[in-house]
């Protein structure tokens, strides 16, 4: 199969490959050693993969790679480091939300692109906004918990 | 040995010590690894879930460029082998025949028939299109009462379908019986449901230098590398298990996985071989939770008093027989669950089909039992027209009761505590919300033991090592699956050593680097790698004491450890931890110990009476659940979960809570959406839209409770709670839907569709 040349950004950091058309998005950040992106389905049902893409939440196992063209993307470790924590990664650790840490990239992503657009959520609408997310582990509550308590804290800090 | 009784660390709800290498995306599983060189394996599944392999044809893939090895049974030194699941001791009538690669017949659909090393994922998959297999269909069975009947197709050759069977004969059953004023009976059934967990089962292998192989797996027993060793006939020592962080287990990765494929491609291959299985492979082909069909008959007094039970079981174990016998004597333990009954018969069996082969699930057996006899509680309190809870509080378990076989229980029950708890939490049953609305509430008490069965003599190896800049190094061989394993430990040495948690490091679940802590199943952990590395800790801390008391000219026995100090207790001065670990080491006395925990050792109960003690303890809780369900479209909306269980201690709250709410989620699922339903063999539910499990809108806020009691025989009196926090969940929701609709549906899940089919029966 042919391949094409694609330009886009991860983290910051800009990269010129040449992919196949039927490559996803998912497969080639993975390849590029971005592990943080977890591949738990590929079929767009647990959201494992989530990743920003010009700040926009995506599957990035439904998106091929080639629509990456020209975009900016963010996966967890674009949003803070082990010595400066995004406040939803803080919040995760103190409040507990983090079991098996399979599903923890995906719903990070999922919460900041969420608390963007909804700085001041419900427990309900964050619920809604993380149920494309799946967790086997933790039961969403402390998820629920800390991307509240994120919010309230990134709402302080402006 | 001295004992601590005011915690610093313990109890405290402190973020686990590698909660921010998981939120900053460092961890690396088990997919997130590679080496040069590596090759993808690919796995062959069979296409009938009963049929002859007549041929097999591997020279069309084998000349496939790119591709390295193609495997079948006659490539594998020991194909046909007993399974054994990480224990230390053989128990006869336990172990079954397992095919690494299906040899002669396949046994259920999704069977690996070959395997294929190549150098890309894409040529693997094509190579496997080019393998030939010529099969011929078999009848197969699929129901485990039709395996039963002699007559039924074998799937073992030549051997009965039923591959074990227990009993239980306590009193005099006919006798209670006649003495109950109220018998009832009743039918139940649970289904095939699947671990869910979001990371697939994966693994790297490679040969080291030296020949020998190393798997990199994603495993709750790295001690498969005996059974490993085994199949490619090579010393135990020449094959070493390495599982980093899991991205979740539940059971679904106790038995081996991909261990032996990757094993034989990097060996025949001699190349690095990664296998990642698909979301499809782990739904359809891989271990479930075993189905199960019961039957119970239970006698009591006007006044609620259960003077009989009888119950029979029958588990659907699949194709082969890996853990069904296990599973199956947990059930039968747990059978007449946390009553005290004085008379009780029961008798439970589990039946090979073609199926994939049942296996370790989260509560092992104990959470299916518990989903029937909770059911039959509610069932019997209905007939007599007493309420739920009184008449369960009647029935409850207590310090000095006998269990069903014949243990005695030697510490607290708390069931009328959880009970209360949990009712308090529940409050009123709410109003329906429209008039199309139906509103239940319901309760379920349940038990689960920890530490693994008696009989296998279970061991567990820590080591604990005081650097000399007062840091602490953790070497244990335990299995992180996510519920806190390892951050337990370094809470446990934290507190007896001083050392503030940061400073603390462990290194875990590497079979050539570090001591065996056995399994992580059977909610094992905290009591067996707790108490061997709470022993270690204390050895070091003795050293350190000793010499720190020599110091100070202060008796041993004055002396504490704060803040990484020593000294005289209630002053606030002393000597730094550093220090007398420096004035050890230069005289030479041991600042590192290795200590070994063993469980109570015990035999297999008595086969014809099922009496003997079988667990080391059991923990035990009450769940209570509030549901809505709209009439015109069948959904369930649970409003409300409470869980209470008396975990003994709590070594981190926040982390006890973790596992109530992830129970409940689990259990919520059980109940009323997840089910991989086979039909004539073949799984229906192939991905994450058909299987359902909950998401974040379908868990209410779950209130978790926690009761201590501290005498349980974990370090510092804990209890194990990751299974037993599931156990009463789903028949808390069942029963609160049952009694929304005012009867009950017996087969599992309660679905939309059932309960809309149940409501037009009605009307
Ligand atoms: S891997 Fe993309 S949604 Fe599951
Ligand atoms: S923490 Fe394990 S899947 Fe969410």
């Amino acid at each position: 199969m042919k391949k094409y040349p694609l330009e886009f950004k991860v983290n910051g950091k800009k990269y010129s490959v040449e992919v196949k058309p039927n490559m996803t998005l998912l497969r080639l950040l993975r390849s590029l050693g971005f592990t943080e992106v977890k591949s738990g389905c590929e079929k767009g049902d647990c959201g494992t993969c989530a990743v920003l893409m010009d700040g926009e939440p995506v599957n990035s196992c439904l998106t091929l790679a080639l629509q990456a063209q020209g975009k900016e993307i963010t996966t967890v470790k674009g949003l803070g480091t082990i010595e400066k924590l995004h406040p939803i990664q803080e919040a995760f650790v103190k409040y507990g939300a983090i079991q098996c840490g399979f599903c923890t990239p995906g719903m990070v992503i999922t919460a900041k692109a969420f608390l963007d657009k909804n700085p001041n959520p419900t427990r309900e609408e964050i619920r809604e906004a993380i149920s494309g997310n799946l967790c086997r582990c933790t039961g969403y509550q402390k998820i629920v918990d800390a991307i509240e308590a994120a919010a309230k804290k990134m709402r302080e800090g402006r | 040995m001295e004992m601590i009784k005011e915690f610093k660390v313990i109890g405290k709800r402190l973020p686990s010590h590698d909660a921010v290498e998981k939120v900053t995306g460092q961890t690396k599983y088990a997919d997130d690894f590679a080496l040069p060189g590596m090759l993808y394996g690919k796995i062959l599944r069979s296409k009938f879930p009963h049929a002859k392999i007549k041929r097999i044809d591997t020279s069309k893939a084998e000349k496939l460029d790119g591709v390295h090895c193609v495997l079948t049974h006659k490539d594998v030194p020991n194909n046909v082998i007993v399974t054994r699941f990480g224990q230390t001791r053989a128990v006869g009538g336990f172990e079954g025949i397992f095919r690494v690669l299906a040899e002669g017949k396949v046994r259920y659909y999704g069977e690996p028939v070959a395997l294929v090393a190549a150098e890309t994922e894409e040529i693997a998959e094509r190579a496997i299109d080019l393998i030939e297999v010529e099969y011929e269909e078999l009848k197969g069975v699929f129901d485990t009462v039709e395996a039963m009947d002699p007559k039924a197709p074998k799937v073992e050759d030549g051997k009965s379908n039923v591959i074990a069977r227990f009993k239980i004969r306590k009193g005099d059953v006919a006798k209670g019986f006649e003495e109950a004023d109220v018998i009832v009976e009743n039918e139940y059934m649970s289904q095939f449901i699947d671990h869910a967990y979001l990371e697939p089962e994966a693994g790297v292998a490679w040969v080291e230098d030296d020949g020998s192989i190393t798997i990199r797996v994603s495993t709750q027993v790295i001690e498969h590398y005996r059974e490993i060793a085994h199949v490619l006939g090579i010393p135990e020592s020449r094959v070493r298990v390495i599982t980093p962080k899991i991205g979740g287990g539940f059971g679904g990765k106790e038995d081996i996985t991909v261990e032996y494929y990757l094993a034989l491609l990097a060996w025949k291959t001699g190349r690095p071989v990664k296998i990642v299985q698909t979301r499809e492979e782990s739904l359809s082909f891989r271990s479930k939770r075993h189905p199960y069909k019961f039957r119970y008959k239970t006698g009591v007094k006007k006044d609620g008093r259960i003077v009989a039970v009888e119950a029979e079981l029958i588990s659907d174990a699949g194709a082969y027989m890996t853990l069904s016998p296990w599973v199956l004597l947990y059930s039968t333990v747990n059978a007449v669950g946390p009553y005290n009954v004085p008379n009780v018969k029961v008798d439970t069996y589990t039946v090979l089909t073609n199926h994939p082969p049942s296996g370790a699930y989260r509560t092992f057996g104990a959470g299916q039992a518990c989903v029937a006899y909770e059911q039959q509680m509610d069932e019997v309190a209905k007939k007599l027209g007493m309420d739920p809870a009184e008449f369960r509080k009647k029935n409850y378990l207590k310090k000095g009761d006998t269990m069903a076989n014949g243990w005695q229980i030697p510490n607290t029950v708390a069931l009328h505590e959880t009970t209360d708890l949990v009712l308090k939490a529940l409050g009123e049953k709410p109003k329906p919300s429209g008039p199309k609305k139906l509103v239940g509430m319901g309760i379920a008490s349940g038990m689960c033991s920890y530490g693994r069965m008696i009989f296998l003599h279970d061991t567990s190896r820590s080591k604990v090592r005081l650097e000399l800049d007062g840091s602490v190094t953790i070497e244990c061989g335990v299995q992180d699956v996510g519920a806190g394993q390892e951050a337990s430990l370094c809470q446990i040495v934290s507190e007896v050593l001083g050392v503030p948690l940061k400073k603390v490091r462990i290194i875990s679940g590497d079979t050539a680097a570090t001591p065996i802590a056995g399994t992580t199943t059977a909610t094992r952990q905290l009591y067996m790698s707790g108490n061997a590395t709470y022993k270690a800790a204390m050895k070091v801390r003795d050293n350190i004491l000793t010499k720190a008391s020599e110091i100070l000219g202060v008796d041993k026995s004055e002396l504490v450890i704060e803040d990484e100090k020593i000294k005289k207790k209630g002053e606030k001065e002393g000597i730094s931890l550093r220090d007398v670990a420096v004035a050890c080491a230069e005289e030479g006395i041991e600042l590192f110990c290795e200590a070994q925990f063993n469980a109570p050792f015990g035999e297999v109960p008595d086969p014809e009476t099922g009496q003997g003690r079988v667990f080391p303890d059991f923990t035990y809780g009450t769940t209570g659940a509030i549901v809505e369900i709209d009439t015109e479209t069948g959904e369930v909306e649970v409003l409300k979960i409470a869980s209470a269980f008396d975990v003994g201690t709590a070594i981190n709250p926040m982390r006890v809570e973790g596992q109530i709410e992830g129970g409940a989620s689990m259990g919520i699922g059980w109940a009323l959406t997840e089910d991989v339903k086979f039909e004539k063999g073949i799984a229906k539910a192939q991905s994450f839209a058909e299987y359902i499990i909950a998401t974040a809108v379908d868990v209410p806020d779950i209130k978790s409770i926690i009761v201590e009691n501290h005498d349980g025989l974990g370090p510092f009196g804990a209890r194990g709670v990751g299974e037993v926090v599931l156990a009463p969940v789903p028949p808390a929701v069942i029963n609160a839907v049952a009694d929304a609709l005012g009867r009950r549906i017996k087969e599992l899940p309660i679905t939309g569709e059932r309960i809309l089919l149940t409501l037009r029966g009605e009307s």
